[in-house]
């Protein structure tokens, strides 16, 4: 500062005034630098904005169904009272069509008609009967599901002035579904069977009740094994083991693994529990093994953070009223730990309901109507039933595929939200 | 306490899998069919009206493609091993006798009609009139050269007007399936390799050269690998009416207000066109059954009545209508006939 009398004027010049100069330049760089934070953020928010308006957009018309009202005569003709399960049911639907529209001759035409309604009412009509033989003989009004293309064209979804050649409704179906409209016989419905259905071809008939119960044997597999392998593990390298190289060694190798791509594994569950162990393709057993094996890293590396979390004077505590090492363990420690134990275990699980290339190996990647009743039954999960239906010719798939993501998504934040609210309560802090 | 639990979860463990095993080996009450992408969407409407409307279980379709089909089929003979394989193309020789090594010797072929693979564009543009000549030239790698004389030089076309002036003035952009599809081995069979033949003098090649151009794909950015998924094709063909894209009639058939098919050598591909044989590019489609296994899975002869029926995969069929394009009367009586027979596979011709 005053270094010198030769640079008087200089003197005059104080710490805080240099100070003063650069400020305004070091408030502009603060600025700038919060502004680039809040612009990652913005960037972030908007990615995700977009991502939730499309999807919720494409698939919220799924939660509704298109329905047509039919006046079904149950005819004794087509029910043989003694070959219920087998009786053609479809004739029925069809016969019922042609007394609601007696005008409609010819063949073509006639098959026009039958392709308004799905295959799904004579599934409907067969398990009536089946239910209640007494109603063969009656007429009774039901509501029966309309064809997929129906359901597009009153959602919005086709274009109807590209002419008759390209659409997939010709203009006397149009006019029939416009008849039907008049006459308050189609309306949309809440979409039970998208909730309570297996998979299926027909998209007015698909649900995602198969998948999500693929998915819960799968991950309820997935759990009971590596929660206990994933926290002794834990338990054992930080409490008990002796830090040698083999311990180092060890640890290593299970940070590597938690970076290891999931295809991998999945190779692994194809050579070890297909080939070696001769366990059944497709099953949520196979699915839950290859899982453990990928949350397992997960979970020990965020079991282990808890349990260092834990300050060493409980432990001295502990030892110091003359607990054993394993009283200490069990009674003091990891009581104080499992809060955090139980949100690694929570994320691993959320991370493994998402996933898909494991268990394309092992054959979980499989068109599967009838809802699994057993680990070992043939089973799909809720991100490849995304997978297929995305990947299917037919239009209303679109939107099935944004709703089945959208339930994805409903369960993956239910299971985080857990983990937050669990975190909360009965975390400690020191 | 801790150790307590692990050990009984071990113990559950260990009693869980081994019941998997037991289930697994003893029997397996559903079929399991896998193989091509291509025929996944026409088995699985079969194998699920089956279901429905049969005392038996629905059987399980993976769509593992065609080879991986036949690996996984051609493994051997049990319960642990596939009973049906799905094929958008026949089996191959090595495939057959790999199959023969494995002890799966008993082999029904049963072909359930045919597929058009179609190069399509938004209906925002007009629709092209292209040759199969053309498309090879805007789409291999190299190409006989444009100044003349027998040998080929890289790719060296922008826009479809520089390949054929009758084409429009636009950059040539294409959307199509990746090397490990079937829709792609068949396009470069059906197109490639029969636009290369067209040259005498690279018919006249030598088998590994011929491939070379017939086989390769230019990947300066003109033909993008839009993977397997059509939908995704569609999607962006409707955002850009610049872009064409290959993929297979069904995707057509379901997508006919937004998107249009190009006509190839002059016929377009509809339904008639290519059921009559009229439209070029189309392809055969497969399933081979393990004949051993008949009677040991329930419900395989059900599947097999089912699959070969008029309503199912006849003109009028409940396969029609999702896309899949029938096989003329006698064809279909033949393979009918061959099921029922359960004639065996003995060697390719």
């Amino acid at each position: 500062m005053n270094n010198g009398d030769s640079k008087a004027h200089k003197v005059e010049r104080r710490t805080i005034d240099v100070v003063h100069q650069g400020l305004a330049k070091r408030y502009r760089a603060e600025r700038r630098f919060r502004l680039y934070g809040l612009s990652a953020i913005i960037i972030g928010l908007l990615c995700l904005a977009i991502l939730f308006i499309s999807i919720v957009g494409n698939g919220y018309k799924a939660f509704q169904q298109t329905y047509v009202e039919l006046e079904v005569f149950f005819d004794p003709a087509f029910l043989d009272q003694e070959n219920l399960s087998t009786a053609d049911y479809g004739g029925l639907v069809k016969s019922t069509l042609q007394t609601m529209f007696p005008e409609v001759k010819g063949r073509s035409d006639k098959r026009e008609l039958y392709k308004l309604i799905s295959p799904g009412a004579a599934f409907q009509l067969r398990a009536m009967v089946l239910k209640d033989p007494d109603i063969i003989g009656k007429s009774i009004s039901l509501w029966v599901p309309a064809d997929d293309d129906v359901d597009m064209l009153l959602k919005g979804h086709f274009k109807t002035d590209v002419g008759e050649s390209s659409g997939r409704l010709t203009d006397k179906q149009l006019a029939w579904i416009e008849q039907l409209q008049e006459q308050g016989r189609i309306k949309k419905k809440f979409n039970k069977v998208f909730f309570t259905a297996g998979d299926s071809r027909e998209p007015e008939l698909a649900g995602i009740w198969g998948a999500a119960v693929g998915s819960f044997y799968t991950l309820l597999v997935t759990l009971l094994l590596s929660f206990p392998i994933g926290v002794a593990a834990a338990i054992y390298l930080e409490e008990f083991a002796q830090k040698n190289r083999w311990t180092d060694l060890i640890e290593v190798n299970i940070n590597n693994l938690a970076a290891v791509p999931s295809i991998v594994f999945g190779l692994l569950g194809l050579a070890v529990f297909l080939n070696f162990f001769g366990f059944p393709r497709s099953a949520p057993l196979v699915g839950g093994l290859v899982l453990t094996l990928m949350t397992l890293p997960t979970i020990i590396i965020a079991s282990r953070a808890a349990l260092q979390s834990v300050p060493p004077s409980i432990r001295e505590g502990a030892l110091g009223v003359g607990a054993s090492k394993m009283q200490m363990v069990a009674h003091h420690v990891l009581p104080l730990a499992l809060p955090g134990m139980l949100t690694g275990t929570i994320i691993g699980m959320a991370r493994a309901l998402g996933e898909t290339a494991p268990l394309l190996m092992i054959g979980m990647v499989a068109f599967i109507v009838d809802i699994p009743r057993g680990i070992t039954d043939p089973a799909t999960v809720l991100p490849v039933q995304i997978y297929l239906w995305a990947d299917s010719p037919e239009r209303a798939f679109v939107e099935k595929t944004s709703a089945a993501i959208m339930i994805l998504l409903a369960f993956l934040l239910l299971m985080n939200g857990a983990a937050i609210i669990l975190r909360k309560k009965f975390e400690k802090r020191w | 306490m801790v150790r307590k639990t692990v050990l009984v979860v071990a113990a559950l463990f260990v009693l869980v899998a081994s019941t998997g095993v037991v289930n697994a080996q003893s029997a397996r009450d559903y079929i399991s069919i896998v193989g091509s992408s291509t025929v996944y969407p026409f088995a699985t409407v079969v194998a699920e009206q089956f279901g429905k409307t049969t005392r038996y279980k629905t059987p399980k379709i993976e769509s593992t493609g065609s080879g991986g089909g036949f690996k996984l089929f051609c493994a051997g003979v049990g319960v642990e091993h596939p009973d049906i394989t799905n094929a958008s193309r026949r089996i191959k020789q090595s495939e057959f006798e790999t199959c023969q090594k494995n002890g799966v010797t008993e082999i029904v072929e049963v072909k359930i009609g045919y597929d058009g693979i179609v190069l399509a564009n938004s209906k925002k543009a007009k629709p092209i009139k292209i040759t199969r000549k053309d498309i090879f030239l805007a789409l291999a790698k190299n190409v006989p050269d444009p100044k003349g004389g027998e040998r080929v030089v890289p790719n060296p076309y922008r826009t479809w007007k520089d390949v054929n002036a009758s084409l429009p003035d636009v950059k040539i952009e294409v959307l199509g399936p990746p090397p490990t599809s079937g829709t792609r081995d068949a396009f470069v069979e059906l197109v490639m390799e029969e636009a290369a033949k067209s040259y005498p003098w690279i018919k006249a090649m030598d088998k590994k050269a011929f491939q070379a151009v017939a086989h390769t794909i230019r990947e300066d950015g003109a033909y993008i690998e839009a993977g397997e998924n059509d939908n995704l094709i569609v999607q962006k063909l409707e955002a850009n009416p610049k872009a064409f894209g290959i993929f297979g009639f069904s995707f057509l058939d379901q997508n006919g207000d937004k998107i249009q098919g190009s006509f190839v050598d002059g016929v377009q591909p509809t339904f008639e066109a290519i059921a009559s044989g009229e439209y070029p590019v189309s392809r055969p489609l497969f399933f081979y059954v393990k004949k051993v296994h008949i009677g040991v899975i329930p419900g395989m002869e059900g599947y097999l009545n089912e699959f070969t029926s008029e309503k199912t995969w006849g003109p009028d069929g409940y396969l029609a209508d999702k896309g899949l394009i029938p096989m003329p009367d006698a064809e279909r009586m033949k393979y009918r006939a061959d099921v029922n027979k359960l004639r065996v596979l003995t060697a390719l011709k």
